[in-house]
């Protein structure tokens, strides 16, 4: 067979920067590549209508000639099971309207385990576009006692061959040397396509190029891979098979059934047959090879040991936990507090009037609620990249798979729930290590129901109430909050098993995850991810906050009290005001006031922000924020028209239940619709959370009236 | 020649050979993808602290998988 070259560009008269497509299986060290090859030059976003990141970066030659690079997500084969896959195959294939094909593909692999690695190269040796292959991780290959004959393997393969270190930086000049040359060769590999398949390969691949318009090399790749890919996996915003080519490859599937032939089998098995010819010249394995892993093994027996795994992630889930909850205080402090000089500052140097309000408690304020999250983001992101690089995550998935499975989700659901307990938004933006679109769901409408610290204020403030006198008994406090907390993580759970069961019905999704070796953190890649995550968070939920913030300050301002009015007065005659009383009829069988319900309104800017309507409709606002006595005895003394207490406990109780179900965060709201890519899914969400928290605040209130409370 | 077994049933730090899967397996397509083909050697590694999902290592690299579908695998122990 002749080795075509396909001369880049085109022609001298289209300089177009050529477009270079990463691909590899996870844990390559694919994402350390892309970071090492460019840098901070990087741009994310999102495939439209699909919550993929789409990561696109420009890599310089040695000569300065700009390339660019789409990172595409992990894979290990083209016959795609997760959204990640389907995006990774469907721009190889050019079937995607946003992302054209690429030009040339860069493959990485993971020569430590060369042989599974290979598979997805295989596949991707047969698209008819150049390929760069690299080989990462050369280091631990030697230090296993392997190794690799890379100038046998490029003689093979007829393209580019780049051993490499990605993590320290080795090889990455070689590499862009191959990427900038203008004759990368087609790939020259060949392989038997089993015989009773090759007629249908033939027919598909016809059809393929006369009614899907595509390249015949493309066409052929696309044909073998629509005999394995059961095509179960569809994204938005890709194209859909003709008509005429769905009919063939029905009619093939028909034949072979009757046939009783497993022709996805077969052709797996044909790949795999090929490489293991190709490996086993290429390999060679020395003494040390035998106590390859062993490091890993060491640490793998504590850490699902089945008392010291417990211990372990009990340890490193308490660390995080308290970091999100106590480091995270001071930077948000520190935010909060110069949000308010901020806004001091253009008090004392704008007239009084509607503008300097809407500028310093609308727009200043609605930053600072959008700020105030980032902390929280940064940390918990801190820590899902080192427990994701270092390999820890995958065990952790490992250990609780078991107790997740109880309610038909799997252990990568455990993080972000826990994560949600801090603050359901970072939780919900850590559901994307979840491959299984429909289990990520359930995760991401349950998370908001793990009692989150913007919670504990309100139940602070409501036990306070509930309970006589200046000091609560710790016991009756630890008790009611640890049933708060109960009562949240219970509802996540059965929730989660009824979504399971009823709406997001599925087949249960395999738990093959691949558990790799331990390995140090790479901080810059941790770093990145960070930088990133919390761009998206501000340019995406930030605004929808933003602006929703700004709207809550309007309702409560407007319409104005005459002159002379108190905040009390004048929070009586917004909007606001006005939205309790319209509610009243409805809270009024919990147990709720029109003030209560001020407050519930005002919940949906921040629950915390319950605490401070209340001191503004009871007139008990205190300079000193952490001192709630003027608040509790104003509490302790409302009532109702008629003259009866307005916080009885039962109200206190039925009003804490209220928080713990009620879907009452903009915040989490606005990154649900991003997450989801809808309005669907945040709103049906409001709907069951705030229906849930309505009938068990009925249940309790008129249950507990009944019995005499 | 030793007995055949499902996958499930091996015990820990046993070799065995992969024989097959159920008939009507494309769910288990995914797992020959990951090089888990009849004739591949698997070495089952630990069970989770609850007993599931199982650690297999196959061609030099760690897998994990629920014991529902490592029932329905079938194996043949090589001699310990």
């Amino acid at each position: 067979m002749t080795t075509p070259v396909l001369p880049f560009p085109a022609s001298p008269a289209s300089p177009r920067t050529p477009v270079y497509a990463l691909v590899g299986n996870p844990n390559c060290g694919k994402s350390t590549l892309f970071n090492a090859l460019t840098g901070l030059k990087q741009k994310v976003g999102n495939y439209p209508g699909v919550t993929v990141e789409k990561k696109v970066g420009t890599v310089y030659s040695q000569h300065g000639h700009a390339m660019q690079v789409i990172d595409l997500p992990g894979a290990y084969s083209l016959a795609a099971r997760s959204p990640d896959e389907a995006v990774t195959r469907d721009v190889l294939l050019g079937r995607r309207t946003d992302t054209a094909q690429p030009d040339r593909i860069l493959c990485i692999v993971d020569v430590t385990n060369l042989e599974r690695n290979l598979y997805l190269v295989h596949q991707i040796m047969d698209l008819g576009r150049p390929v760069i292959l690299v080989l990462n991780m050369m280091d631990l290959a030697a230090e296993a006692g392997l190794q690799i004959r890379v100038a046998k393997l490029e003689k093979e393969l007829g393209i580019p061959v780049i051993p490499c270190e990605a993590a320290h930086g080795k090889g990455l000049i070689e590499l862009k040397l191959a990427m900038s040359r203008t004759d990368l060769p087609l790939p020259r590999h060949r392989w038997d396509i089993p015989a009773p398949i090759a007629p249908a390969v033939s027919e598909l691949q016809a059809s393929l190029v006369e009614n899907d318009r595509k390249a015949p090399l493309s066409a052929r790749a696309e044909a073998l891979l629509l005999l394995t890919d059961q095509d179960t996996v569809r994204v938005a915003g890709s194209t859909t098979l003709s008509e005429r080519t769905s009919e063939i490859l029905r009619s093939w599937h028909k034949r072979w059934q009757n046939e009783g032939m497993d022709w996805a089998a077969t052709l797996v098995s044909s790949r795999y047959d090929a490489i293991t010819r190709l490996c086993t010249d290429l390999v060679q394995r020395d003494d040390r090879s035998q106590t390859a892993g062993s490091t890993s093994d060491r640490i793998d027996a504590v850490v699902t040991h089945p008392l010291w795994g417990w211990l372990v992630l009990g340890g490193i889930m308490a660390a995080l936990f308290l970091s999100i909850f106590t480091l995270a205080e001071y930077p948000m402090n520190w935010i909060d507090g110069h949000i308010a000089s901020l806004s001091d500052l253009v008090k004392d140097s704008m007239a009084p009037g509607d503008l300097r309000d809407l500028i310093t408690d609308g727009a200043i304020g609605g930053v600072g609620g959008v700020l105030v999250f980032l902390p929280q983001i940064v940390i918990l992101f801190f820590f899902i990249g080192l427990l994701e690089s270092t390999g820890y995550m995958a065990r952790a998935a490992f250990i609780m798979d078991r107790l997740m499975s109880r309610v038909g989700l799997n252990g990568k659901s455990f993080i972000p729930l826990l994560s949600s307990y801090a603050c359901a938004i970072p939780g919900i933006m850590a559901t994307r290590t979840i491959e299984d679109s429909k289990d990520r769901l359930v995760t991401i409408l349950v998370a908001p129901l793990m009692s989150c610290s913007a919670r504990l204020p309100v139940y602070l403030l409501m036990i306070a109430a509930l309970v006589p006198g200046d000091q609560v008994p710790i016991l009756t406090k630890v008790g009611l909050m640890l049933l708060m907390y109960t009562l949240g993580t219970a509802g996540a759970f059965g929730f989660a098993w009824l979504f399971k069961r009823t709406l997001l019905k599925g087949v249960p999704p395999l738990m093959i995850m691949e558990l790799p070796p331990y390995r140090l953190p790479r901080l810059r890649d941790v770093i990145l991810q960070i930088v990133e995550r919390s761009g998206l968070f501000l340019r995406r939920a930030g605004t929808i906050i933003l602006g929703i913030s700004i709207l809550l300050w309007f309702l409560s301002t407007y319409p104005k009290s005459p002159e002379g009015a108190t905040p009390q007065e004048q929070m009586s005659h917004s909007f606001a005001g006005r939205a309790g009383r319209v509610i009243e009829p409805v809270i009024k069988p919990l147990g709720f006031d029109w003030q209560i319900g001020i407050g519930i309104i005002a919940s949906f800017a921040a629950r915390e922000v319950f605490v401070s309507t209340m001191g503004v409709v009871f007139n008990a606002q205190s300079d000193d924020e952490e001192d709630t006595a003027p608040l509790r005895q104003a509490l302790a003394q409302a009532k109702w028209p008629d003259g009866s207490r307005l916080f009885t406990p039962l109200t206190c109780l039925s009003l804490m239940v209220f928080y713990v179900f009620a879907m009452q965060c903009v915040s989490t709201i606005a990154i649900v619709r991003r997450e989801t890519n809808s309005w669907r899914w945040p709103m049906f969400q409001l709907a069951y959370m705030t229906g849930t928290a309505w009938v068990l605040s009925l249940l309790l209130f008129q249950g507990g009236r009944l019995l005499g409370y | 020649m030793a007995e055949s077994i499902p996958l499930s049933a091996l015990p820990v730090g046993r070799s065995a050979v992969l024989r097959s899967y159920p008939a009507a397996g494309a769910a288990f397509l995914r797992f020959r993808e990951m090089g888990l083909l009849p004739g591949t050697t698997v070495t089952l590694i630990r069970t989770a602290p609850l007993g599931d999902p199982l650690e297999i290592q196959v061609r030099g690299y760690r897998l994990t998988l629920r014991r529902t579908e490592a029932e329905a695998i079938v194996v043949e122990p090589n001699a310990s």
